[in-house]
């Protein structure tokens, strides 16, 4: 017989959930931020002619649906290279690979706000290109596209709720399982959320603290 | 000495320097002057390496600019350059926007760069703005910053390119006097400069640039006293 009162390892089976949803994200995000950054400095640094078959494979990943992406990836991973690797890791790569595709952008847009007269008094003082890179562009560039990032970061922990495709079980689908046993949608969705909320709130807070903080210049 | 020998330079179709020939002696002043388009920042940004040349050399000490295997970080450190636009590093302090090179390019320790920037902020006068953002000063002051910069790496050449044309006119003194002192001091300068009187006061010799060709090069009395060429006449008309 079904127990269709919510207890405490319905709340834990959901905090683990949520644990998924944060790790799948947390490594997803951290990933796609340094391939991103990575991206971003050589579509900068090449111009748009070199660097257009990257921005072609970058595009490629931001049109198409995450969905699409996730059942594509772990198919041609499993069945055509006959490769047996996890869900879970199929889910952070591809997310991972999402992730730096804007990153890319974000970061394109942060290196070009800097004014090149800033970066030409900078070379002229005898600091090299990395010199000047480290010291002068990433701290700039890092200022005009954190908001955008955080916004990225939030963006891509939501998107993460459809690596259950590939047999991952995070918040959502955690909430899922437990919709079809207790038959309370409304509720459970309502608890899910909050979930979401928790795990968001400092992040943004977190933003928002360091724009304030950045906000003398 | 900064030779500068035969330069030629072409933004596209059109070329801003047509042959420049010019020393400049330890020591010496040289301003300057001539119309906008005359080539005459284009030389200052040639002098450090910032911009390419099409033919001709320029020698800095004997050390060929546009050589492949010059290092121009290296080379730069010698040259100081301010320019119009004071270009302040808005996320760091005035004493750190002073302090970066001499610790990140010539690797000196945090509290001997501390001391170099403090002598020299004092030096132009900013003893009191240590930790302040440089935006929240004005214009004068930024400029005055910049060159604080420029001489915490201790260059043997300091180039000048119209540092006053973008400050509110009461705010240009402040900067020329800083120029002055230096000229004062015994510093190897190059000032590309539309102030005439400043130019006529501090330079060993003005040169006239006109159409990307040094039309006259003489001491300041002979130039303003006695121009020769007939742009320069009608430049110096226009602008007395």
């Amino acid at each position: 017989m079904f127990d269709t009162a919510l207890n405490a390892n319905d709340l834990i089976f959901l905090a683990k959930g949520a644990g998924m949803t944060l790790v799948v994200t947390a490594i997803s995000v951290f990933f796609g931020t340094v391939l991103g950054i990575v991206f971003g400095v050589f579509r900068y640094q090449v111009g748009p002619w070199w660097a257009a078959p990257l921005t072609f494979v970058l595009d490629v990943f931001r049109s198409i649906p995450l969905l699409i992406q996730l059942v594509l990836a772990n198919a041609f991973v499993t069945t055509v290279l006959g490769i047996r690797i996890s869900g879970f890791t199929v889910a952070c790569g591809v997310l991972s690979l999402y992730t730096a595709a804007y990153c890319a952008e974000i970061v394109r847009g942060g290196i070009e706000s800097v004014p090149l007269t800033l970066r030409r008094a900078a070379r002229s003082l005898g600091l090299s290109w990395r010199q000047d890179m480290t010291n002068i562009v990433m701290p700039l560039a890092t200022r005009v596209a954190l908001p955008s990032w955080i916004g990225l970061a939030l963006g891509v922990m939501k998107d993460s709720a459809l690596v259950y495709i590939v047999q991952v079980v995070e918040l959502l689908k955690s909430t899922q399982i437990l919709i079809t046993r207790l038959q309370e949608p409304l509720f459970l969705l309502m608890v899910c959320g909050a979930f979401y909320f928790l795990i968001s709130f400092p992040i943004a807070r977190f933003g928002g603290y360091l724009e304030k903080r950045w906000s003398h210049d | 000495m900064i030779e500068i020998q035969n330069v030629r330079k072409s933004f596209g179709s059109l070329e801003v320097l047509k042959g420049i020939d010019l020393t400049v002696a330890k020591g010496e002043v040289l301003t300057i002057i001539g119309g906008s388009g005359s080539g005459k920042s284009t030389l200052l940004t040639c002098i450090n390496g910032l911009e390419p040349i099409d033919s001709g050399k320029i020698l800095v000490d004997g050390t060929e600019v546009h050589a492949k295997a010059t290092d121009l970080n290296k080379l730069r450190q010698k040259i100081g350059i301010v320019f119009q636009q004071w270009n302040a590093f808005p996320h760091l302090t005035v004493l750190e926007n002073v302090m970066l090179a001499p610790r990140k390019v010539l690797g000196i320790p945090k509290a001997r760069a501390e001391e170099i920037a403090v002598k020299q902020l004092t030096h132009v006068g900013l003893a009191d703005k240590l930790g302040v953002y440089p935006t929240r000063m004005s214009g004068g002051q930024q400029q005055r910053m910049a060159i604080a910069r420029a001489l915490a790496m201790s260059p043997d050449y300091m180039l000048f390119d119209e540092v006053t044309s973008a400050l509110d006119p009461q705010l240009v003194g402040e900067v020329l006097d800083t120029l002055r002192m230096l000229a004062s001091e015994g510093m190897t300068m190059i000032c590309v400069t539309h102030e005439m009187k400043f130019a006529r006061e501090v330079s060993d010799r003005v040169a006239f640039f006109h159409k990307g060709v040094m039309a006259e090069i003489a001491p300041p009395a002979e130039l303003f006293g006695a121009p020769k060429d007939p742009e320069l006449q009608k430049f110096l008309a226009a602008t007395h």
